[in-house]
């Protein structure tokens, strides 16, 4: 092989990359921050008990699990406005598209994880005169947050990575800007190389960061 | 004859095809203490369950303190159904924090210390502030012995600290009536004594309580009425002497010999 890298014309051009990462980040933790919180309401639906609520909550989490999230976000920036008559700019489909899927995910998380505390629990909370909401969130949700933790860190990095894909919306975070260069030098390998060392800087602290506490709250056992 | 605290009238509780209760009437009066005894299967701890609603009759009432529970269930063409009832969740939360229940299982909140696990319904049923929760919290651990466990972890307390501990958060909420489903046989046998001992005390103190158990000399000793459950039915029921001394019917003695029969 004598390809010579060249790593010059990333140096040259870092600082456009690094415009990248805010938007980047923004999409990463808003559509975390709202996918968890959506994702525990509509795993709601499945443990309500209620035909009604649990087989919408079922199709939604179908429905974004079993697409490819590339077409979701197509689908937000170009489908919806055929569709609702309202044109989105090309982060809040992003946005969107991301928060909607993640919640998906996270419902199932969240699902499995109040599924796993025993009966007795509940039974413990309801016994004491608790209604079904406080019996969720003084005493079940507490005890599910650490069995969930190693699945939402799972989440949160497959997220962040996911973000790469609003590059096709035009919405300007690292890739976009990486692929950018990448035409405009010819030089895909050097800059996409080092677009992947930013987002493991990126995503690295909080997967250390959640191991850590993982094993903190393993020792208070 | 003063108006019992609970009546149970016609009480049916089936599982899918399986009928486990098959018409139930109780009535206790305030201060009565039962024993409920009986074979595995018998229908004991699901009659138990359905006083406080952690199983739904299917049929049936309860009445509480004069007030029959549970609104007619009615028929699409508005007419009532046969003794069919719907609760809602604020009765049903009012109903259990007046009857208070022990499990078998103890079911501590395994996140929260002893004292927390006493507190915590004090604080989000009863709504009193966290001092006044904790000082209640602490007198009722002291009642049942275990002051010094205040601030452990259910995790590091043996089965007989857990119950008594699960005792203690039953009583924190100043309940009318205490439900015992089984609770001393999930312990090793050294620590059914120190369980059984609390439960005493609180018989002595004249309080409402029906206990679901095994302990035939408990129920002899602390109970004003014993009911025998078969089948879903009470087969035989009286003073603890009648019933477990001198039983009327076969299926009654039958049971009693089988706790005997290795007797020394």
């Amino acid at each position: 092989m004598d390809y010579t890298w060249d790593f010059k014309v990333v140096a040259d051009n870092f600082h456009i990359l690094l415009r990248g990462v805010g938007l980047t980040i923004e999409l990463w933790a808003v559509a975390f921050v709202l996918g968890l919180a959506l994702g525990l309401l509509v795993s709601m639906g499945p443990l309500s008990g209620r035909r009604w609520l649990r087989w919408p909550a079922q199709a939604y989490v179908e429905v974004f699990r079993n697409t490819p999230v590339l077409i979701q976000l197509i689908w937000f920036y170009y489908a919806f406005p055929i569709v609702l008559g309202q044109q989105l700019t090309p982060v809040t489909a992003a946005i969107l598209a991301l928060t909607l899927n993640t919640s998906a995910y996270c419902a199932e998380i969240f699902r499995g994880g109040i599924e796993s505390i025993a009966r007795g629990q509940w039974e413990a909370a309801k016994a004491l005169g608790m209604t079904w909401r406080t019996s969720l969130r003084r005493i079940i949700l507490p005890q599910v947050g650490k069995r969930m933790l190693p699945a939402f860190t799972n989440r949160g990095i497959e997220l962040a990575k996911v973000t790469s894909l609003a590059s096709v919306l035009a919405v300007h975070e690292i890739m976009y800007q990486g692929r950018l260069l990448s035409s405009t030098y010819y030089r895909p390998l050097e800059i996409l190389t080092v677009v992947a060392l930013v987002y493991f800087v990126l995503i690295y602290p909080g997967s250390y960061l959640s191991s850590r506490l993982e094993r903190r709250l393993a020792a208070r056992d | 004859m003063a108006e019992p605290l609970i009546r149970i009238r016609d009480l049916h509780k089936t599982f899918g095809a399986l009928e486990v209760l098959k018409g139930i009437d109780i009535d206790v009066a305030r201060g009565e203490r039962i024993a409920i005894i009986g074979s595995s299967g018998s229908g004991k701890s699901t009659l138990l369950r359905c006083i406080n609603f952690m199983e739904m009759p299917t049929r049936g009432t309860i009445t509480l303190d004069g007030r029959v529970l549970g609104s007619p269930r009615r028929s699409e063409k508005g007419k009532a159904t046969n003794d069919e009832r719907t609760y809602s969740e604020r009765e049903l939360c009012n109903v259990r924090e007046r009857v208070g229940m022990v499990f078998q299982q103890f079911n501590l909140f395994p996140h929260l210390t002893s004292l927390q696990n006493v507190m915590e319904g004090v604080i989000t049923v009863k709504r009193k502030s966290r001092t006044e929760a904790r000082e209640s919290a602490q007198a009722q651990l002291a009642k049942v012995g275990l002051s010094d466990k205040a601030d452990v972890y259910p995790g590091k307390l043996s089965g007989g600290q857990q119950q008594r501990v699960a005792i203690a958060r039953a009583l924190a909420m100043e309940p009318e009536v205490l439900l015992f489903d089984e609770p001393t046989s999930s312990l090793d046998p050294e620590l059914v004594g120190e369980v059984l001992r609390v439960i005493r005390a609180l018989a002595e103190e004249g309080r409402t309580m029906l206990v679901v158990t095994h302990e035939l000399g408990f129920a002899y000793h602390y109970a004003d009425r014993v009911l025998f459950l078969a089948d879903g039915r009470i087969h035989e029921a009286g003073t603890p002497d009648a019933v477990l001394k001198a039983p009327r019917e076969e299926r009654t003695r039958n049971f009693l010999a089988r706790f005997t029969e290795f007797g020394f």
